[in-house]
């Protein structure tokens, strides 16, 4: 009996060991190389933070954003890069925020209590905002390789940055796109009600209403559902000429299949969350037509592009997933402004940042004055015989002064 | 018309899934009183079996009838194991415990196996190979595939064989009686421990059945799914009265039903106020309403008062 | 509390206790801080509302044996009013000292309404209903953003007013004494009253007539009633009661993280807080706020210490830190409920009813547990 005595001790003692152990190794860098903190004579350790789910519904394009993120660090200790005269060493702290946005604030205040530099991340709107505060508050540079919520640069902060289209921008191309070039007249909307996909689905459906097309249902979904047949139907019922969608893959792919099995053969239609391999293989022969679109132009298209595809599936053994090309340049985008301040403290680097020119393997990236990417072209793909295929790169039209979906 | 006839049977295949999968919930529930809140994970672990299984047989060459029906066995075996080693971990050191005692062990489970599968199949959304065939029929203006009238027929089917097993063999007495009674029914002979480890069996392998019905309708298999999934059977066998088992068939394929039409007709019901984006609200609020005026589901709970 | 060491002086013995405790809690921000960083003077912060949630919760399901499952929507409401009631959204900056009482009261009227139609239900239909109610709220804040725009939908409303008073913000750090006060730090002790606050009141609850017929109500609903007690009432009062602290919550949270969204409220917060409750010793106010910190804590000790542990045991990372956390977690629940089945510090009468004193009476009163929580 005296074990259960015991316990209550025990629990204690197990959890303060923990986070000893944890406090000890913090910052745990995730290389294997011993954390060398001081600065050994030349060479200066810089800190980059990174956060992304790294489990739930959305992991597996979390870890692509972390693998896109460690391959540019890994290319950034090969080349060798000096800041001020000394050689830099580059170390991922990378967090796992989960989606949920009271986590994020907290890896954020972990990833700031470890004095990191800047930070790449985070992935989803709902997580990037809250946390983007924290940062700001702590002066530590930001940039998000794939937060599309207006919201996010219309707070104000200077520390905060993306090398990605918003919804704004996103929405207005895919719209145009779908009324103008597919010459779609009525079309149904779908969004999954998260931040993201009902962002995106209310720009899309202001700009396809410009375009002359008339919105003839909007029904809706969860990012965790897997059926759809009873808003599909009802959308059946509609006639639509084109179908849109607004959410991620995990839901687009069963829902173009449900689409065709329910014999509704429109066009199918999804934004930068569709454009992942997995929609390919998790849709099937379903998937043949479907089109998406992804901010950046084209990746073979762009030079270094091909080539960090390849690195990149011969180094994960995996495809990329959706954002790490991104993760790269965001990375990139961050030293480059380092080494022209000669500094890695935030204070110093980051005017720099802000008056950044890169030639990223996604794009040319020059941000605005809120820290949107400038002159963002948006390329829309189409998958045909199995593969996405670039269709048309839209773009060159200025992120500054684009309606806010709902910010302040 | 036809679109009102397609959301019928949309309702009917989704209510045929989480009939089976409540009347796993309801078994455990009328013999332990207990919510077995890992069920839903043990219909996803049953998917997975079946989609590893599926995947290395077909890679060997087997025709796709033999494989689902092998990888069928397999993930049931697989269920039946896991369904028998969760109640004698988790569950029955704690007969004797305060209520809740057992549910926080279920949500621990529940946890414990979510974060294995993502350990073992990965994060992402894995495809489930096709194994039937999956030709569509058109059925006055409704179109439903093969995949989607096999499921209804199989639902059925073991529907059909529990009623059987339940009240004509001798198991299905002993389980009658232990759900009624423990301590008479130990009095008259009957060994509880192993009555409750082959109903938690028993219901473990109807998950699995389940668990690949899911993933040949939808084609998905994701190491989340099964979460969602069980809280809907839990909310079916709710309606139809928990520990009922023709309460949990017809709570599932009410719910199924109340979903699809809830999801297509609100906005035209409310005048456009209320949209699809509401169809889990009308499901609950149809399930409280049940509720409110049969506080025991619409067939009463089958376990009897003790005081 | 009898603590029995000093013999002599109950009376200065409790006070010795309150005394330590007091220094203890008035500087373990600056020692945390010192110590292991400021991520976990606000990890501290969060444990603190957690905690006023799981007391709240207490009372409807420690006391009043009233199983809800949907306790997270409370503290929604009390995020959304203090969320509507100070930031951009509306336009409106009203003082906190206003705010916070008024999301206090609109849960506890939302405590009444969802309370209402649960009253004739038993136990996992109770449930049910109540899960029922969370994620009818959740989905409610997720969808008002059309045709009229209150919540703001998945978007969330963002830009929330800190805490402040008078030109006096919780947002900013701020000097006293000499001593520099970062904002985390001045939350914590916001927070800290609060709980305090929640606890003095739990606690005359607990030893009132109010909260004697909760636990009657609890153990034998039936004899409650023929004692003459209107379970009507008494129910929705611990419904009101469990709601209006998980209000205070809601908005202090709202306040100090400036942001709020559907996503945080969803119903995995719902059965952590739960977990919180029974895994500590429901009823127990001291197991409560031990479940609530330890709950806390060990995700965030795990997520520290699992990459770090796994190096250290094996020499390196078998399985990735991220997935590993989460299972150790379920693992750490199954084990506590396991080893101490009435949770890790029960209620002096859980304790008596579980241990092997009497079987006859244990049996007894085990099973009047059982059907009345039905």
């Amino acid at each position: 009996m005296s074990n259960k005595h015991l316990l209550l001790p025990m629990a204690v003692l197990f959890t303060a060991a923990l986070v000893a152990c944890g406090k000890s190794e913090t910052p745990a860098a995730t290389s294997s190389s011993p954390a060398a903190n001081s600065n050994s004579a030349d060479e200066l350790v810089v800190k980059i933070g990174a956060s992304a789910p790294l489990t739930g519904p959305q992991a597996h394009i979390g870890k692509d954003n972390e693998n896109g993120t460690r391959m540019a660090i890994e290319d950034a200790n090969t080349k060798g890069i000096t800041i001020g005269g000394k050689k830099a060493r580059f170390e991922l702290l990378s967090e796992d925020d989960q989606t949920d946005p009271k986590t994020a604030t907290i890896v954020a205040q972990k990833l700031v209590d470890a004095k990191v530099s800047g930070i790449i991340g985070h992935l989803n709107s709902g997580t990037t905002i809250p946390a983007s505060r924290i940062y700001s508050d702590n002066g530590i540079p930001q940039i998000s390789p794939s937060a599309t919520a207006v919201a996010y640069t219309a707070q104000g902060f200077k520390t905060a940055f993306r090398v990605m289209a918003n919804d704004g921008q996103q929405g207005k191309v895919l719209g145009e796109f779908a009324a103008k070039n597919l010459g779609a007249k009525k079309i149904a909307v779908l969004d999954d009600r998260t931040a993201y996909g009902q962002g995106l689905a209310d720009e899309f459906v202001k700009s396809a209403q410009a375009n002359g097309a008339q919105i003839v249902a909007h029904e809706y979904t969860t990012d965790k559902a897997v059926d759809f047949t009873a808003v599909l139907t009802s959308v059946k019922g509609k006639k639509p000429d084109l179908v849109f969608f607004g959410g991620m893959d995990p839901q687009g792919a069963p829902m173009l299949k449900q689409l065709r099995s329910l014999g509704i053969d429109v066009k199918f239609m999804m934004g930068d969350g569709g454009y992942t391999p997995k929609f390919i293989e998790n849709a099937g022969a379903a998937a043949d037509g479907a089109y998406a679109s992804l901010p950046g132009v084209p990746l073979e298209k762009m030079p270094g592009g091909k080539n960090f595809s390849q690195r990149y599936e011969a180094k994960f053994k995996q495809p990329i997933q959706l954002y790490a090309p991104y993760c790269y340049d965001a990375v990139n985008v961050m030293i480059a402004a380092m080494q022209k301040a000669g500094s890695v403290e935030p204070a110093k680097y980051l005017p720099e940042l802000a008056k950044t020119e890169f030639d990223g393997v996604t794009a040319k990236i020059i941000f605005d004055e809120k820290g949107d990417l400038k002159g963002g072209a948006i390329t829309l793909y189409q998958v045909q015989q199995g593969k996405w295929q670039p269709l048309q790169t839209m773009g060159g039209q200025t992120a500054a002064g684009s309606s806010p979906a709902a910010a302040y | 018309m036809d679109i009102f006839l397609q959301q019928i049977l949309n309702g009917l295949v989704q209510g045929s899934v989480y009939a089976l999968v409540a009347l796993g919930y309801t078994m455990v529930y009328g013999i332990l009183g207990l919510i077995n809140f890992a069920h839903g994970e043990v219909v996803m672990v049953g998917a997975m079996v079946a989609l590893t299984v599926s995947r290395l047989l077909l890679a060997a060459g087997l025709p796709p009838l033999l494989v689902l029906l092998i990888a069928l066995l397999i993930a049931a075996a697989v269920c039946m194991v896991l369904g028998y080693g969760i109640e004698r971990i988790a569950y029955r050191p704690l007969r004797n415990a305060p209520r809740l005692a057992p549910l926080i062990t279920a949500i621990g489970v529940s946890i414990v196996l979510q974060n294995l599968a993502m350990i073992f199949w990965g994060r992402g959304y894995l495809a489930f190979p096709q194994l039937l065939p999956n030709a569509a029929h058109t059925l006055g203006g409704a179109v439903i595939n093969d995949v989607q009238l096999i499921i209804m027929l199989v639902a059925l089917l073991i529907m059909g064989g529990l009623m059987l097993l339940i009240h004509r063999s001798r198991l299905g007495r002993a389980m009658r009686a232990v759900a009624e009674n423990p301590s008479a029914a130990a009095l008259m002979g009957v060994d509880i421990n192993r009555v409750i480890s082959l109903t938690f069996m028993l219901g473990s392998a109807l998950a699995a059945v389940a668990g690949i019905m899911v993933s040949a309708n939808y084609g998905i298999v994701h190491y989340y799914m099964g979460s969602i999934l069980g809280l809907k059977a839990f909310t079916a066998a709710v309606l139809g009265g928990i520990g009922n088992l023709r309460g949990a068939m017809l709570g599932g394929v009410l719910l199924g039903l109340i979903e699809s039409l809830g999801a297509g007709y609100i906005g035209d019901l409310s005048g456009g106020f209320f949209g699809s984006n509401y169809q889990d609200v009308f499901a609950f609020f149809v399930l409280i309403t049940v509720l409110i005026f049969r506080p025991s589901g619409l067939l009463g709970e089958r376990v009897a008062e003790r005081a | 509390m009898n603590l029995g060491k000093f013999p002599y002086c109950k009376k200065c013995n409790t006070l010795r206790v309150f005394a330590v405790l007091a220094v203890v809690l008035l500087a373990l921000p600056f020692v945390t801080d010192a110590l292991l960083g400021r991520g976990w003077v606000r990890i501290a912060d969060f444990a603190l509302l957690y905690i006023m949630l799981a007391l709240g919760l207490n009372i409807v399901v420690g006391y009043a044996g009233l199983l809800d499952l949907g306790y997270v929507a409370f503290f929604a409401v009390g995020a959304y009013n203090y969320a509507l009631l100070s930031s951009p959204q509306f336009g409106l900056h009203w003082p906190v000292w206003l705010v916070l009482p008024c999301g206090a009261v609109l849960a506890c009227v939302f405590g009444v309404l969802l309370g209402a139609p649960t009253l004739r239900l038993r136990g996992d239909y109770l449930a049910i209903v109540t899960l029922g109610f969370g994620e009818i709220i959740r989905i409610f804040l997720n969808n008002l953003n059309a045709p009229v725009n209150i919540t703001n939908g998945p978007q969330g409303i963002n830009m929330i007013d800190p805490v402040q008073s008078g030109g006096f913000s919780l947002g900013a750090a701020h000097e006293l004494f000499g001593i520099t006060l970062p904002s985390v730090h001045l939350y914590y002790y916001l927070f800290l009253c609060s709980t305090l606050l929640v606890i003095f009141v739990s606690l005359r609850l607990e030893d009132s007539r109010i909260g004697r017929a909760w636990m009657a109500i609890r153990e034998d609903e039936v004899a409650a009633e023929a004692m003459g007690i209107n379970t009507r009432n008494i129910k929705l009062l611990a419904f009101a009661m469990g709601a209006t602290f998980g209000g205070l919550s809601g908005g202090l949270f709202a306040g100090f993280q400036g942001f709020i969204s559907p996503e945080s409220f969803g119903l995995t917060e719902s059965i952590m807080i739960l977990c919180m409750v029974v895994l500590g010793g429901m009823g127990n106010i001291g197991g409560v706020v031990l479940g609530g910190v330890l709950l806390v804590l060990l995700p965030e000790a795990l997520r520290n210490g699992a990459g770090p542990a796994q190096q250290w045991l094996f020499g390196k990372t078998l399985v990735d830190p991220e997935s590993l956390r989460m299972l150790l977690f379920g693992l750490a629940l199954i084990v506590v409920m396991l080893v101490r089945p009435a949770g890790l510090w029960p209620s002096t009468q859980r304790r008596r009813e579980l241990s092997d004193e009497d079987k006859d009476v244990v049996s007894q009163e085990q099973e009047s547990v059982y059907d009345a929580s039905r």
